[in-house]
């Protein structure tokens, strides 16, 4: 069958075929992010969601020059497993600028039409920028030959689920998910809060202010005016206190958003704490599957069967079968590496459980600190809301009395 | 520079008129007041008298109450502005207003009626009025147009404020002494719409109109050479007193822009905090508590800034606008005070020529026509003689047009002073009252909330006990 590799939109100038070595058997491989779709499933909080998935493709450079062309592996894999990745990749080699990756959300709008995730404009140049990424690291001398890069690029995604379903840790697991899903609310919202707050009390200075013009015309109309006079000149000093009064009040507008700026910098740090979860998670995933892997090779080896179309399995196809004595010594590798690789998810596993213990004793005391902070701050709002009032009583009342006077 | 009116115009003054002007009026004979005022069409201000000059103002002021009252107990006439409709004609659409008159003065039939007048008619009304007093203070109408645009006409709001105007316009002619006593005005008040229009028609035609206006252009660019200290002293009053009316409305004005800003954000303000406090447990009643407190404060601004809007911007704006009147007030006094003068240069002026040798030419040319020289100079001077005569008739009756046009002022001048502080003091009071009021009130808002926010923990602290 005819397959045609799509041509991703990318930057002028950059090659689509990137040449990498790679440890294993291969010596250069094409990759290819080509297409998005939708998907729906239920997330980590059992609820429905709809969201895009990116074709990985990937195909050996060699078998196009000898004249095959074969279709290219492929397998489907979401943004935030992108995530997972790179998360990985920056905790192992701490010396490596790693390539970022696209907007997570469609942050910076410039319609502002919407800020959607689902919008296909959005989905292209996120796809656009994925491939760009896995490119990147494909061109990095160190990065490229990871393992755990090549196991992204090349392993199904069925396979991955169902290492997931196998080792997920239900509870503790769900809670870091909402967790997550309340300090990006938690940002969000306090945000746009501090925007808005901004401009009211921006507006609220021009209104004290403008009060100021009274005092100054009310000081020159008392020249002109007898009985006038003198009730005018003094509403006119009152009308200046007011708008002086101004400065104050903002500070103290200040001092509340500064509390509250605290907790917006704080998602940060609760975000860092979920990431340092999913990486641990991650790798425990990993593990599991590389034995998973691990056991079905061993599997294909003892039985002679082929389960997916590969290129291994192709070659073995066409080339014939090993030795009995090749195949035996191949089995006997195989075993010792499924007892390492048992032994390492055990440990994982034991890892990730410490980790969610202790990580949530302190959000939990975290909590408890954001609760208490956050009521004495709105405590302190409102007594400078009365503070404000009271000074305004205080003002117009006297204001009032020099009317009279009049 | 600060001395005020006050200082100028006082009360041990002989010129001056007391407050109730009355007073001064009944020194008039009344028959030569007729003759003044019915026959002679130039001791106005340039503009012919119509029907409502028909009585002399001392028998006019006769039928009117002399007292000026300002409590409603002694008040005989009470009138309404109110119900605007739209009308539609073919040509045009207006909106005519009710008014409703209800009063015990002898010179109306009835002692209730109710008419429908459109801006024009007011218009005419206040036209008429400053041609029949020129130098008495009508109050300003609201303005003819809208700077804005011609869409704006029909807006509620505006058609709102000018109904508001137009009301004050009516009672405060109502209130006026002589004012109120206009035969026109009771036209106005009384007649309907086609008897109006029957009654508007008369008076002065389109051309002698033009006559005397361009007269008064001619005396104003002539100018006033002695003009009394104390209206010079008014009307360095009013130029400033105008300066800073003015400044006064725009403040206010950019006030009430300000404080609708101000209450635009805070209307996206509350929900935030609603939006946070579904992210949140315990926070969630406090966060909801904060919100409800802004939404309520959202509505206390809307009241305050709507009553900025309805009661100290329109009152500004009026004295704005009566600044303009004083200042067309002061100038038609000084165009009388010029006329005078004017005639009584040309007074001087034929005197000098009366009794000036005879000039050359008038020798040469009556010899030209063979009279005797000497016959002619007789009848020369004989002619100037009749002429001196005439303009010094004419002279007598614009001083004493200049004097009662003068006492008119001043005494009008002492009234809307008072009114003018008056009313500036009750819409400044308002305001600050009103001021006062939402800060109590919003004050209110965020005491509950502390309350129920401060009860919490003595409960947590008895669970506490108890567990």
């Amino acid at each position: 069958m005819s397959y045609q590799m799509p041509q991703p939109k990318s930057l002028p100038g950059k090659s689509y075929f990137i040449l990498f070595t790679l440890r294993y058997l291969l010596r250069k491989m094409e990759i290819s992010v080509g297409e998005a779709e939708k998907r729906t499933g239920k997330n980590s909080v059992n609820m429905q969601e709809i969201y895009t998935v990116y074709l990985i493709e990937t195909r050996p450079v060699d078998a196009v020059t000898e004249g095959l062309i074969p279709a290219p592996d492929s397998l489907w894999r979401r943004y935030s497993e992108f995530e997972l990745l790179r998360n990985y990749l920056l905790v192992t080699y701490p010396f490596v600028v790693v390539a970022p990756l696209p907007e997570k959300r469609a942050e910076i709008v410039w319609h502002k039409l919407s800020a959607d995730n689902m919008d296909p404009d959005f989905v292209e140049r996120r796809r656009v920028g994925l491939e760009n990424f896995l490119l990147r690291l494909a061109s990095h001398p160190v990065l490229c030959n990871d393992k755990i890069f090549y196991i992204f690029l090349t392993e199904a995604d069925s396979r991955l689920k169902a290492m997931n379903a196998a080792f997920r840790v239900k509870n503790p697991d769900k809670r870091f998910t909402e967790l997550k899903h309340y300090s990006d609310e938690l940002q969000t919202v306090v945000s746009q809060l501090l925007r808005v707050q901004a401009r009211v009390a921006d507006r609220l200075y021009g209104v004290y202010k403008v009060h100021g013009n009274y005092g100054r015309v009310f000081s020159e109309w008392s020249a002109i005016e007898k009985e006038m006079g003198d009730g005018l000149q003094s509403a006119g000093h009152h009308m200046d206190a007011y708008a002086a009064s101004v400065d104050d009040i903002l500070e103290e507008e200040e001092h509340y958003a500064d509390q509250l700026k605290e907790y917006l910098f704080y998602t940060e740090a609760l975000r860092a704490v979920c990431r340092k979860h999913e990486l641990t998670q991650f790798e425990l995933e990993m593990a599991a599957q590389d034995l998973t892997s691990k056991k079905q090779q061993k599997e294909e080896l003892v039985t002679g069967t082929v389960r997916t179309f590969s290129l291994k399995g192709m070659t073995s196809k066409l080339f014939g079968q090993e030795t009995a004595e090749q195949r035996e010594a191949k089995l006997q590798v195989l075993e010792q590496q499924i007892e390492e690789g048992e032994e390492a998810v055990k440990e994982k596993n034991t890892e990730s459980n410490e980790f969610v213990k202790t990580a949530w004793v302190d959000i939990e005391r975290f909590k408890d600190q954001k609760d208490r902070d956050l009521k004495e701050a709105l405590i302190s709002y409102a007594i400078m809301q009365i503070s404000r009032c009271k000074k305004g009583i205080q003002v117009w009342t006297n204001a009032k009395e020099c009317f009279n006077k009049m | 520079m600060s001395r005020t009116i006050d200082d100028v115009v006082s009360p041990t003054q002989t010129n001056t008129i007391p407050a109730d002007i009355s007073g001064q009026m009944l020194d008039l004979d009344e028959d030569d007041d007729f003759e003044v005022f019915s026959k002679d069409s130039t001791l106005a201000d340039g503009s012919m008298f119509n029907a409502s000059m028909q009585t002399s103002p001392g028998s006019m002021v006769n039928q009117c109450k002399f007292e000026e009252d300002e409590d409603g107990d002694s008040k005989d006439i009470f009138i309404t502005v109110d119900n605007p409709e739209s009308h539609v004609t073919a040509i045009e659409t207006f909106i005519t207003y009710r008014v409703l008159t209800k009063t015990t003065r002898s010179e109306f039939d009835n002692s209730e009626y109710e008419v429908r007048r459109r801006y024009q008619d007011f218009h005419w009304l206040k036209g008429k009025l400053e041609e029949a007093h020129s130098t008495l203070i009508v109050h300003p109408l609201p303005e003819k147009f809208v700077v804005k645009g011609m869409v704006e006409r029909f807006n509620g709001d505006f058609i709102e404020t000018r109904r508001k105007a137009l009301h004050k316009f009516l009672n405060r002619i109502a209130d006026h002494p002589i004012l109120s006593c206009s035969e026109d005005f009771k036209v106005f008040l009384s007649a309907q719409a086609w008897e109006l229009t029957t009654y508007k028609k008369q008076g002065p035609g389109f051309l002698s109109r033009m006559g005397e206006t361009v007269r008064a252009v001619a005396n104003s660019v002539r100018g006033v050479k002695n003009r009394p200290e104390e209206f010079t002293a008014i009307q360095e009053y009013v130029e400033d007193f105008s300066n800073k009316i003015s400044s006064l409305d725009k403040v206010t004005q950019r006030i009430v822009k300000e404080q609708k800003e101000y209450l635009e954000e805070l209307k996206e303000y509350g929900p935030t905090y609603t939006l946070w406090s579904g992210s949140e447990e315990e926070l969630a009643e406090q966060l909801k508590g904060v919100a409800g407190c802004i939404e309520r404060c959202c509505q206390e601004t809307e009241e305050q800034v709507g009553h900025l809007s309805d009661t100290l911007v329109p009152v500004l704006h009026e004295y704005v606008l009566c600044a303009e009147t004083l200042k067309a007030v002061l100038r038609r006094r000084d165009n009388i005070q010029a006329e005078f003068e004017a005639k009584n240069e040309a007074l001087a002026t034929k005197k000098v020529d009366r009794d000036a040798e005879s000039s050359d030419l008038g020798f040469v040319w009556g010899s030209l026509l063979g009279k005797n020289p000497e016959e002619a100079r007789h009848q020369r001077q004989e002619r100037l003689d009749g002429e001196i005569e005439e303009l010094k008739v004419e002279i007598d009756k614009l001083e004493d047009r200049v004097e009662w046009a003068n006492n008119a002022l001043k005494g009008d001048w002492v009234r809307w002073q008072r009114s003018m502080r008056g009313d500036l003091k009750s819409a400044f009071l308002s305001t600050a009252e009103k001021n006062v009021d939402y800060y109590e009130k919003c004050l209110a808002v965020w005491e509950t909330f502390l309350l129920s926010q401060r009860t919490e923990p003595s409960e947590e602290t008895d669970r506490d006990n108890t567990s």
